[in-house]
């Protein structure tokens, strides 16, 4: 028993070095702004590259975000559990102090309320940030999100909308999370016309993506990568800036594979590319950011520079957003496509604790279908 | 040896109270008090701090009454002090728990399932119409009791018109509020036109008082591409942002939280207006009933939850609804001050939502009412209750229980209405909505386009695909789409 603990905890501490490496590359790189042409959707953007940046994590990041999102627009409230003394994860930090308890305040434990309540305030013309504690909490919340928020413009003839909600909520693995403190679930919710799901990979890219998700007129699901919130330190320029919705970015150019992710998962997909890379395969990788609507465009045109591709999800393959990305790009990029599009993600069980390494979409296993694809 | 010399003391104490209730110290006490009144839920200051209060005045002090105690007993000083300042009554003695005071007893009592009676219900005037004698209401002028009642008239014969036109096959859905014509209108006319109302969806009286015309209703009905919500809902989902009313959406009960959010709004903007929001007896037992008015207490925001409690949630009555007594007394479980009002009664429902109101946006904080009702009509369109209740019930309720009828009485009784007004009123309204239906059925449907639109603030790129794929495949099988659809 003894043996098997300590083998368990020396995978635990190698996968999270893996991670901790992982990040220590991507945390590295510029930003670069996708060019794939003219956006419909997108809200206006700013140069993150002037001003003065400081290195900090991702939960100070966000909570800049909320600073700022609170700052300049004084109908922005920031609600849920436990928001008020700064938050299990401390996004939340100082906003209650600065603002008022009437701007940032506690709710009830009650995630149906807390949703529906910001329906509410967002129909009013206010920015109603709305913060759901752990993703897996976010279930109570479905009817409020799918039947009420998702449609609230729509079946009102654009006579009402919620388009001021944001609903923030901690997503993905933690090392020890087990079933309810780990789960993916922006799946079920990228089958909901009418909202938008955002999800960040980086410090830099959460502050800017989510000032942009509060601003948008659309009521948008906002999910954080916990393991991120200590583990990634980034440049983050302090200014108030915005990053582009429904923009895909190609995070690293290569030329045999388009690897496609987001959030935490991106940085194992990274490490598994620099692995690649010295047995001769050039990969490419492209961030998808916002999940719904998706940048199809940016992926395509990668496709169509490789010839391959391979996309990685924490959450459980089947009906995942894998098999959307997969089944798109197979109708338009079919002939130039040289293998099957692979798929790296979580396993279709609830997600384990003590087998949470065997379960995770990690770096050999990518590595793996990177060299299954190209060999194909 | 201790007990002996505490009960002794507090025979001693008690002789000293007794004495000072005799007028002893020259003030009265009312040591016999009950703290089970609302006042205890203040931390049951009253009684107890009173006595104490008198007992530190008094010449000599509690310790040296109890020194002989003090060398013997472990008993703590604030165990002490309980039992000089309440009676022999152990409710008086109290905990100090997160939450706040509480008084604690030592006989265990289980607090009944119910009370011995029902709530009361408000109402004011009589089965027949005629005032009921002393009763408290808010008085109505003629003008308003004549509007009120017309609009009653109206929803009634829109109802009724609706509802064939959907038998013969002109609209595909319809439900009526028949039986509800006082909640809807009573309720409508107490409020003003900026509050803002979150219906379920058999309300639409209250459209019908804030002049919502028979011609829009028509419109919404036939989703024609005069129809607000620009055809995309069925029958009855009127919304109309000009008469801050929301468009109705069919899940039960999703309007309460949202109802407490906007009433947040309203306080942050301090705006003087409430947000009415609506449910019936089935609506109250989905869990955003519970989130909805628990955050509307916490929140301390202004919104009045209206519910109809009308005997039936499509074939389920209240008894397999819940056990409690209606839903009146769950307002307390929350906190929020609620009233049981007649819902047939349509000066009552009138009184107590004024009062209601006043009450919201004065002290900024949630309101419950149940109105006691009947559901005279099926559920819908889609139900026959024939199927699980008498039809002799029904009968009943359309005829001796009628809410228009009633209030017809008292405003005829007041010699401010005729039988002469009665039928060219009718006849009118039955010929302004049937030359509205057919307005409605000619209009052209929305176009195509529309399908598209308020997804999002902007189609993105999948719907611009999208439209323009289905339009190639419509131009290519024609035959498999509505021709009344401009494409």
């Amino acid at each position: 028993m003894f043996i098997v603990k300590f083998v368990f905890l020396h995978f635990v501490c190698l996968l999270q070095r893996e991670r901790e490496m992982a990040l220590r590359n991507i945390m590295g790189k510029r930003v670069r702004i996708g060019l794939m042409g003219r956006r419909l959707l997108s809200t206006a953007t700013c140069d993150v590259e002037s001003g003065n940046s400081k290195s900090i994590n991702l939960y100070s990041a966000i909570n800049q975000a909320l600073h700022v999102a609170l700052e300049t627009d004084p109908r922005a409230f920031v609600f849920g559990e436990d928001v008020s003394f700064g938050g299990v994860f401390r996004c939340t930090t100082g906003l209650a102090d600065r603002f008022g308890k009437a701007r940032v305040f506690n709710t009830p434990l009650c995630e149906q309320g807390i949703v529906g309540f910001g329906i509410g305030l967002a129909a009013m013309g206010n920015r109603a940030i709305a913060e759901i504690q752990f993703a897996d909490y976010i279930y109570p919340a479905f009817d409020q999100i799918v039947n009420e928020a998702a449609k609230f413009r729509y079946r009102s003839g654009n006579q009402f909308n919620c388009g001021g909600l944001t609903i923030r909520a901690p997503y993905g693995a933690v090392g020890h999370g087990g079933h309810y403190h780990s789960q993916s679930p922006e799946a079920f919710f990228c089958h909901v016309p009418g909202i938008k799901v955002v999800i960040p990979r980086s410090p830099r890219q959460a502050k800017g993506l989510l000032l942009s998700c509060i601003r948008d007129p659309n009521p948008v699901v906002f999910f954080e990568p916990k393991w991120l919130y200590r583990l990634a330190v980034e440049e983050v320029p302090e200014h108030d800036y915005m990053l582009p919705l429904s923009e895909a970015e190609v995070i690293r150019q290569g030329s045999d594979i388009t690897l496609v992710g987001w959030g935490a998962q991106l940085s194992i997909m990274e490490q598994a590319c620099i692995e690649a890379e010295k047995d001769g395969i050039s990969c490419e990788l492209v961030d998808l950011k916002t999940l719904i609507p998706w940048d199809k465009e940016t992926v395509e045109a990668s496709v169509r520079k490789t010839g391959r591709v391979l996309i990685s999800h924490e959450a459980p393959v089947t009906g995942g957003f894998g098999g959307e990305i997969s089944a798109s790009i197979v109708e338009s990029c079919f002939l130039r496509l040289e293998a099957p599009v692979a798929r790296v993600c979580g396993l279709d069980t609830p997600f384990p604790l003590v087998f949470e390494p065997f379960y995770m979409p990690t770096k050999n296993k990518i590595l793996d279908a990177i060299k299954a694809t190209v060999n194909y | 040896m201790a007990n002996w010399v505490r009960i002794s003391s507090r025979s001693i104490g008690n002789h000293i109270r007794k004495r000072m209730n005799q007028g002893f110290i020259g003030s009265a006490v009312d040591i016999n008090k009950s703290s089970g009144s609302s006042s205890a839920l203040h931390g049951g200051r009253t009684v107890c701090d009173r006595n104490r209060r008198y007992l530190n005045s008094l010449p000599w002090n509690r310790a040296t009454l109890f020194w002989f105690q003090r060398f013997k007993s472990t008993v703590a000083e604030k165990q002490q002090d309980s039992f000089l300042s309440s009676d022999t009554d152990d409710d008086q003695l109290s905990l100090d728990f997160p939450g706040g005071k509480v008084s604690y007893t030592s006989d265990m009592n289980f607090i009944s399932e119910s009370s011995q009676t029902r709530v009361p219900c408000y109402r004011v005037l009589d089965d027949d119409g005629e005032l009921i004698k002393d009763t408290d209401f808010q008085q109505v002028s003629k003008e308003a009791a004549v509007k009120m009642y017309s609009k009653m008239v109206n929803l009634q014969i829109m109802d009724t018109i609706f509802y064939e036109a959907q038998r013969q096959g002109r609209i595909s859905f319809y439900l009526t509020s028949a039986g509800e014509e006082a909640i809807n209108i009573a309720s409508a006319a107490a409020l003003t036109e900026q509050d803002i109302i979150l219906p379920q969806y058999r309300e639409p009286g209250v459209l019908l008082w804030r002049g919502f015309t028979l011609q829009e209703f028509a419109d919404q009905c036939f989703g024609n591409k005069a129809d607000y919500g620009k055809g995309r809902q069925m029958p009855i989902h009127y919304g109309s942002k000009k008469h801050n009313f929301f468009t109705i959406s069919s899940p039960i009960a999703t309007q309460l939280p949202q109802a407490a959010g906007i009433a947040y709004s309203l306080k942050m903007d301090n705006k003087k207006a409430c947000v009415v929001s609506y449910i019936g007896d089935g609506g109250t037992s989905e869990g955003d009933f519970h989130a909805g008015l628990n955050f509307a207490a916490v929140m301390e925001a202004p919104v009045i939850f209206f519910c109809r409690n009308n005997g039936w949630a499509i074939s389920t009555n209240v008894w397999e609804q819940f056990r409690s007594d209606g839903i009146v007394v769950k307002g307390r479980a929350y906190g929020i001050r609620s009233i049981r009002v007649d819902g047939n009664d349509a000066l009552a429902v009138y009184t107590a939502v004024s009062a209601a109101r006043e009450m919201a946006v004065n002290e900024q904080r949630p309101i419950l009412i149940e109105a006691l009702t009947y559901r005279v009509g099926h559920h819908s369109t889609s139900d026959d209750s024939t199927k699980y209740r008498q039809s002799d019930e029904i009968v009943y309720w359309k005829n001796a229980r009628n809410p228009v009828n009633r209030f017809r009485n008292w405003v005829q009784s007041n010699g401010w209405w005729s039988d002469q007004q009665e039928t060219q009123l009718r006849s009118s309204v039955r010929k302004q909505l049937l030359e509205a239906i057919q307005v409605a059925e000619k209009t052209e449907k929305p176009p195509l386009s529309e399908m598209f639109t308020d997804v999002y603030d902007y189609p993105p790129p999948n719907l611009e695909e999208q439209e323009k794929h289905l339009r190639e495949t419509i131009s290519r099988h024609p035959a498999d789409y509505p021709s009344d659809i401009p494409v």
